[in-house]
């Protein structure tokens, strides 16, 4: 039990190394059921952690042994055992999903998933800003070549541009971790945390450089108003498992901007306190509304579902930018069910796809679907969570993030954003559902079945939101529970030291 | 030596972002390369600049921060990795697309000037 922080990381990298290796690196159906098996241990095992360090307080993991603030650490809090078990939870389901064919189109897809995952895993536990840096590099690279799975001119496009933006971002992120370094003098989180209100006058430009250049670097990985133009193409050209994997890879982002800057640079950071909060505002309520013009303006379910991504990322920057426990609190709810709910948008757009032909996913014209009712009860409960009707959790999410605004002096520019970007997508997905589903030229003419795997997954992943519903206040309790764990640093620095006294 | 030192890690940057920026990937990944190495120069300054200062205790008079060497070492490690990904990347893209742009297509403009060009040499 001790060794539980270790094993999110753990798990999926020694399950890839296995699936390379003899007896297993054959065959496609001893990888599948072995990911599969592996996976379903992954979400106890997060399951496990979620609860020992709700129940015992932070857990602190010391690498090799060596103390804190030298050594490497992995704190496994509320917020980030939280976000593992969300990681854990959407990989099994598109795993699901990659099974029921997706996975033969190239080699080696499940232990480049599983690298995926141990990447994400690591990026939320980890404690230091440098082995951030290393997981998402991990992440990175194993999205490269899942993204480029199965091979095709789209995705060798798409591909170019994504790899070419995040080596750019990688250089960043160094830029920043090395100013960071030299001013501060840790990479320790909770120790630059401590450091940071003493930096002397000629230090605080700098660090406040490198401080806003990682919420350049971050901003890129979660698709930031800027920085967001890689995101639909990418997304729509990536195969659907992979897709919907990715719905978790914008949260690191976030992750990341709400771990660093409420952390090192929260309301305790003396002259650096806050610094990003003003360039999240009108960054985000802006990410927000080219999110909604882009699912107006989307040709396909695909790009509509990408562009759905990008309007969640801003309404989560816009609750982190309120620098309120109960808007934190708010944005973790809405952080869960918006990552599983555009997984499984991903997925839907898929099936789609494969039932109409050379229509695919696009918002044409075209006979009708063999199976047009399981997919548009799926299509329907979707898009009611995604757009924020009630009485699903998408509803309940945007509640939460509106209530939080009251008495926020931006709250004249949240509340019209968010109601307004929720219209838009009201609008645009019942165009999209109504010419999918409805608007058809011709009886269905013959049968492509669904593989029950795939429509597994799928429910799987539609059914969190009633659950999120349903054991609301549980969930709401935990979430604020993480919140004022994130904002009120004291416990988690002295556990630390605990830890380092050990 | 700081004054030398910052100097080149600022050209080898702006000659990066300037490489970057340009269409055909040949010369994007010539750009990241020299970003990679301006990062590692600067990543390596961030322990302070000294001379003769060993990094391993009682070796000399001085010793110098180790722990940015450590952080070099991993990011040279990444960057190494990253840049042979990317040429592959690349190289794959040209046999896909029929050309080296990194927008998979050469813009419109851009052939039609080359025509007329040929058309008035």
């Amino acid at each position: 039990m001790q060794h539980l922080p270790i094993y999110p990381i753990l798990l999926p990298m020694l399950a890839a190394i296995f699936m390379l290796l003899p007896p297993l690196s054959n065959s496609i159906t001893r990888h599948r059921v072995f990911a599969v098996l592996v996976m379903i241990l992954l979400v106890i095992t997060s399951a496990f952690l979620l609860l020992s360090s709700h129940q015992h307080g932070v857990q602190v993991y010391v690498l090799g042994g060596w103390q804190p603030p030298f050594g490497i650490t992995l704190v496994a809090d509320r917020l980030s055992t939280m976000m593992v078990l969300l990681t854990s939870v959407l990989g099994l389901c598109a795993q699901l999903y990659a099974c029921a064919g997706d996975d033969k189109d190239g080699m080696f897809f499940h232990p480049l998933f599983m690298f995926q995952i141990m990447g994400i895993n690591g990026a939320f536990l980890t404690g230091d800003v440098f082995n951030l840096f290393v997981f998402f590099e991990v992440l990175l690279i194993a999205s490269y070549a899942l993204l480029i799975h199965g091979g095709g001119k789209q995705k060798t496009k798409a591909n170019v541009h994504y790899v070419i933006l995040n080596l750019v971002g990688s250089s960043i992120f160094l830029f920043a971790l090395g100013i960071l370094y030299g001013t501060i003098g840790s990479l320790n989180i909770e120790d630059m945390a401590n450091k940071v209100p003493l930096l002397g006058e000629h230090e605080q430009a700098l660090a406040k450089t490198g401080g806003l250049l990682l919420l350049v670097v971050f901003g890129l990985k979660a698709a930031m108003l800027p920085l967001h133009f890689w995101l639909p193409k990418t997304y729509a050209a990536a195969s659907a498992p992979v897709a919907a994997l990715f719905a978790i890879m914008t949260k690191v982002g976030i992750y990341s901007i709400l771990r660093v800057h409420t952390t090192i640079f929260g309301e305790d950071a003396g002259a650096l306190a806050s610094i990003v909060i003003p360039w999240l505002w009108p960054l985000g309520l802006l990410t927000i509304v080219m999110g909604a013009i882009g699912v107006l303006a989307s040709p396909s379910l695909r790009l509509t579902s990408a562009n759905l991504v990008v309007v969640s990322v801003g309404t989560l920057i816009v609750a982190i930018a309120m620098e309120r426990e109960a808007a934190t609190s708010a944005a973790l709810y809405y952080m869960i069910h918006s990552t599983l709910v555009t997984g499984a948008l991903f997925l839907i757009a898929d099936l789609v796809s494969k039932q109409r032909g050379k229509a695919e996913d696009r918002y044409v014209i075209a006979r009708q679907m063999p199976h047009a009712k399981v997919i548009g009860i799926a299509f329907f409960i979707a898009a009611l969570v995604v757009i924020g009707m009630p009485p699903l959790s998408g509803f309940v999410g945007k509640i939460l993030i509106l209530q939080a605004a009251q008495g926020v002096t931006e709250m004249v520019w949240v509340w019209p954003v968010v109601l307004i970007s929720s219209l838009v997508c009201l609008v645009a997905i019942s165009r999209a559902g109504t010419t999918i589903f409805w608007r058809s030229a011709g009886e269905a003419t013959g049968d492509v079945p669904i593989p029950p795997l795939k429509l597994i997954a799928v429910a799987l992943l539609l059914c969190t939101s009633p659950l999120l519903v349903v054991f609301g206040s549980a969930v709401t309790d935990y979430t604020d529970l993480a919140a004022s764990q994130l904002h009120d640093r004291t416990p988690l620095i002295e556990s630390i030291i605990e830890g380092g006294d050990e | 030596m700081e004054a030398m030192y910052a100097f080149c890690v600022g050209v080898l940057t702006t000659c990066g972002f300037f490489l970057v920026l340009r269409g055909r990937t040949f010369t994007v990944v010539i750009g990241l390369t020299l970003l990679s190495y301006a990062v590692n120069l600067f990543l390596f300054a961030s322990g302070r600049l000294k001379l003769d200062g060993a990094a391993v205790l009682g070796q000399s008079a001085e010793y110098s921060d180790p722990l940015p060497q450590a952080l070099v070492l991993t990011a040279i490690v990444i960057g190494f990795a990253m840049t042979a990904f990317v040429v592959i990347l690349a190289m794959r893209s040209r046999a896909d697309q029929g050309n080296d742009h990194v927008d998979g297509q050469i813009p419109e403009q851009l052939t039609n000037l080359s025509a007329s060009d040929k058309r008035n040499g």
